[in-house]
């Protein structure tokens, strides 16, 4: 590690000297102004940093400092907004024309064409390069050809995309789908330089994008050295001179180096220590929802959870949890009590709207009630399950079951069944081995309602474990997604979502709020709806 | 003597494979499929874990994905992370170099602290510094290693200020310095307690006063005749706490950061990336292994009855 590491330090030193024309005596942290260069805390990414493998935040952390797409969520109201894309135009919802912005490069000088996209979205769709997030490419032409269900590929390329001009090309879908240029924030959609393909090592190894960011070095299990790229020619520059990512395994000893001033900026606040945060860091602190939230899914493929009926016990047990005091109590107000399906994260305007009401509120008498008329719990009994290694998930079950429990006045009414390992838990999920109420954690991929309703409760949904189908459910969803005014889509959706309200196939629990403490010497620290510290906003003071 | 080494050095092949099919077996034996968690609670492609697993031979029976997994070790193949893609080989080369530096470090700090303090009160057993050590030894033995940690860390890097709370550069020994007596502490209280128990036992033996009555000088009689008797015990501890060290470092290595072999093992077995944790355990079987060999060769050093042949 020394190698890697001697030459870094001695970047960061004649970068910190040239720019801020001063000596290189202290460490280059220590420096402020508009080239300081701040410390935050890291977690080890679970898979190669390619944007079309990285499905969890570690990764795409780095992906979003060091590429942009051709649109870009925006931090603050979670809108697509065009970033590399000049115009997306389309005249039947199918057919769509992309157009690019000119003058976007990558660091390495290579310009970004119509080529750079095309190129990237087939490398990840195709079946031979085992890419996570090849399901994403799914809507596009072709897709099948690259990527069969089995068998090998028929084809190279996606039918669907063609280049048609240096900074043009154009994308056809397997049918109409209006909302599908806001799907391409997702980083799955990132455009790749030659060198991924050329020299795929090396890249991996000091991965090149055309976002504010170059990577000075990269030391993989131990952090990241990010330095703004001064040729960057995007609308948002980075407000600081870089980022230096240290992986930590344990997020309170993250929270140790942030109190001892070793550290900037912590995105991760441990549950052991939210009951000092405000003390320790005042108004450096901040926690609001994100696209993520959790529910209790129940297991619809049998015949005691599904039979007519139920829908009123489903209802009751909802009913039945202190929601309230359950977030406050162990989440230390981590965690926001839900009262729709989606997130208050995207905003009323993305079609986040309170339409669980008086089901998601929590009401004793009413859950006797409805659960009695019900026909009652299965076997007088209820099984919640979930597994038991990370986010406090025993703890929550079992204040759940406490509270179901004390609202139905019986004292072994409800019982936990905690899973030692996550992998453990999602192999009976998806082989349909439960037999009460499962946990179903949700995060979206990009800041849309669709993405919170289509993949858990449509027919057939890719995460759709509870095996929920209603037609006028399927109906109102697909009416949604053929809709060209994304008003009326969120219209139809609300729609959708009574009927959840009606059937209660997942109780919502809470909304997952994302946290973040800082040091004295930022400025400007914000959150995106995924959680992730909107660092080109960042000042050094 | 060669040829005893020889014979245990062969000795070494079946624990060797037994010891790794064993954790190998049980990291097979977890419920649940890496590959699937991988994917979290997204939306995928089971064709996509299909070609992950068959790449990395997942697919195949227990046997065979061993027989392969050994074969590849021995042409010094590791085999590759099953999220990451990251060569295995890569990982033990960034961590091990970390922890062995880390361990040495606590090692030479518990041989002559731990030593010195035993010599100390051995040579005046139930005086008042004999019982000041017992009472300190008592204090370290029952106070688990990250509650010293934390204090530690408190103390000197809150309270104080002296040092960062976390090692920021693993090749700075100063930074090295917190963690390692914090590893070594444990161990130290035994090494200071065998010692000095050893060490009260053998004042009495017939050989001492045999060296009295000769009229040799203090120094020898302590230090030759003395210590090398009383030391055997003493190094039976300490060749099997090198592996302890090593192994024990998880905690330690998590409260400051310091990204090791126990960090790596920790972050292996809770992302199930069993053949990480198979590589670096065999390792650790190793080095276990090694230090036991090189603690009876030792023996024939300090006791000269012992031979081997």
């Amino acid at each position: 590690m020394r190698r890697a590491a001697a030459p870094a330090a001695w970047a960061a030193c004649a970068l910190a000297t040239a720019l801020a024309a001063g000596g290189c005596t202290g460490p280059p942290a220590a420096a402020g102004g508009p080239d300081g260069i701040l410390t935050s805390s890291w977690g080890d990414p679970q898979n190669p940093l390619e944007p079309a493998n990285t499905n969890e935040v570690q990764g795409g952390k780095v992906l979003d400092m060091v590429f942009r797409g051709l649109k870009r969520y925006d931090p603050r109201t979670g809108r697509a907004q065009d970033m590399v894309a000049k115009s997306i135009t389309t005249t039947d919802a199918r057919t769509f024309t992309v157009t690019l912005q000119p003058g976007w490069t990558f660091s390495d000088g290579e310009p970004v064409t119509a080529r750079s996209f095309t190129d990237a979205w087939n490398y990840a769709a195709h079946v031979d390069n085992v890419q996570n997030n090849a399901p994403f490419f799914a809507d596009i032409e072709g897709y099948d050809e690259v990527h069969p269900a089995d068998g090998k590929a028929r084809a190279k390329t996606m039918r669907g995309l063609k280049a048609t001009g240096e900074r043009t090309f154009t994308a056809t879908l397997t049918g109409a789908y209006p909302a599908w240029p806001d799907t391409l924030g997702y980083q799955a959609f990132l455009p790749l330089p030659r060198s991924f393909f050329t020299d795929h090592d090396a890249w991996l190894d000091k991965p090149v994008g055309n976002g504010p960011y170059r990577i000075a070095s990269y030391a993989k299990g131990s952090g990241m050295k990010l330095r703004r790229w001064d040729g960057y020619r995007g609308p948002d520059r980075a407000r600081n001179g870089g980022v230096d990512l240290t992986v930590y395994t344990d997020a309170g000893t993250a929270y140790t180096d942030l109190m001892a001033g070793n550290l900037d900026l912590v995105d991760d606040v441990p549950a052991t220590q939210l009951k000092f945060v405000r003390n320790d860091l005042g108004d450096r602190y901040v926690n609001q929802p994100a696209l993520i939230i959790q529910t209790l899914a129940f297991p619809m493929y049998r015949k005691e959870w599904s039979r007519p009926g139920m829908e009123k016990v489903r209802r009751g047990l909802s009913m039945a949890i202190d929601r309230e005091q359950i977030t406050r109590r162990i989440y230390q107000r981590t965690r926001t009590p839900a009262d729709d399906w989606t997130s208050p994260a995207l905003g009323a305007r993305g079609g986040y709207r309170a339409l669980c009401g008086a089901a998601c509120r929590y009401d004793p008498a009413a859950a006797r009630k409805l659960i009695a008329e019900g026909g009652g719990l299965p076997g007088g009994k209820v099984t919640l399950t979930s597994n038991v290694d990370t986010g406090s998930h025993r703890a929550w079950m079992d204040a759940v079951c406490h509270s179901v429990n004390r609202a139905l006045g019986e004292r072994t009414a409800c019982t936990v069944d905690p899973v030692g390992t996550f992998a453990d838990f999602r192999n009976r999920t998806t082989s349909q081995r439960m037999t009460g109420p499962f946990r179903s954690g949700w995060q979206a991929d990009y800041p849309l309602i669709q993405n919170f309703l289509e993949p858990l409760y449509r027919t057939g949904g890719s995460s759709n474990h509870g095996d929920f189908t209603d037609r006028s459910f399927d109906r109102l969803v697909d009416a949604a997604n053929a809709r060209r005014d994304p008003a009326a889509a969120v219209g139809d959706f609300h729609a959708a979502e009574a009927v959840l309200a009606e059937q209660m196939p997942a109780i919502p629990l809470w909304y997952q709020n994302g946290s973040a403490g800082w040091s004295e010497r930022l400025a400007g620290v914000t959150l995106n709806q995924f959680s992730v510290p909107v660092y080109d906003r960042i000042t050094v003071l | 003597m060669g040829r005893y080494v020889a014979r245990r050095l062969l000795q070494m092949i079946p624990v060797f494979i037994g010891s790794t099919f064993l954790i190998f077996a049980m990291m097979y034996a977890l419920p649940g499929d890496p590959v699937r968690a991988l994917m979290g609670d997204q939306s995928f492609d089971p064709a996509i874990l299909a070609a992950k697993r068959h790449e990395l031979g997942l697919d195949l029976p227990l046997w065979q994905q061993y027989v392969n997994y050994l074969t590849g070790l021995l042409q010094g193949d590791f085999g590759t992370e099953i999220g990451s893609g990251r060569p295995i080989a890569d990982i033990i080369a960034d961590a091990f170099p970390v922890t062995i530096r880390l361990t040495l470090f606590a090692f030479t700090f518990m041989v002559i602290v731990g030593i010195g303090l035993g010599v100390v009160a051995g040579l005046k057993p139930n005086s008042i510094r004999d019982r000041g050590l017992l009472g300190l030894t008592l204090v370290l033995i029952s106070m688990p290693s990250f509650v010293l940690g934390y204090l530690m860390q408190y103390v000197f890097a809150f309270q104080l200020g002296w040092i960062t709370p976390t090692v920021q550069d693993s090749e700075n020994m100063g930074d090295l310095l917190l963690p390692a007596i914090v590893l070594g502490s444990l161990s130290l209280a035994y090494v200071a307690r065998l010692t000095r128990t050893s060490m009260a036992e053998n004042l009495r033996a017939d050989y001492m006063r045999t060296a009295v009555a000769k009229g040799l000088p203090r120094r020898r009689i302590v230090g030759v005749h003395l210590m090398r008797n009383s030391l055997v015990p003493v190094v039976t501890f300490l060749g099997t706490d090198i592996g302890n060290l090593m192994t024990g470092a998880i905690v330690t290595e998590g409260i400051f950061n310091v990204q090791g072999v126990g960090d790596a093992v920790y972050e292996a077995l809770f992302r199930r990336e069993g053949a990480t944790v198979v590589g670096i355990a065999s390792l650790i079987v190793l080095v276990y292994l090694l230090c036991s060999l090189l603690v009876d060769l030792l023996y024939a050093v300090l006791d000269p009855r012992i031979r081997y042949a």
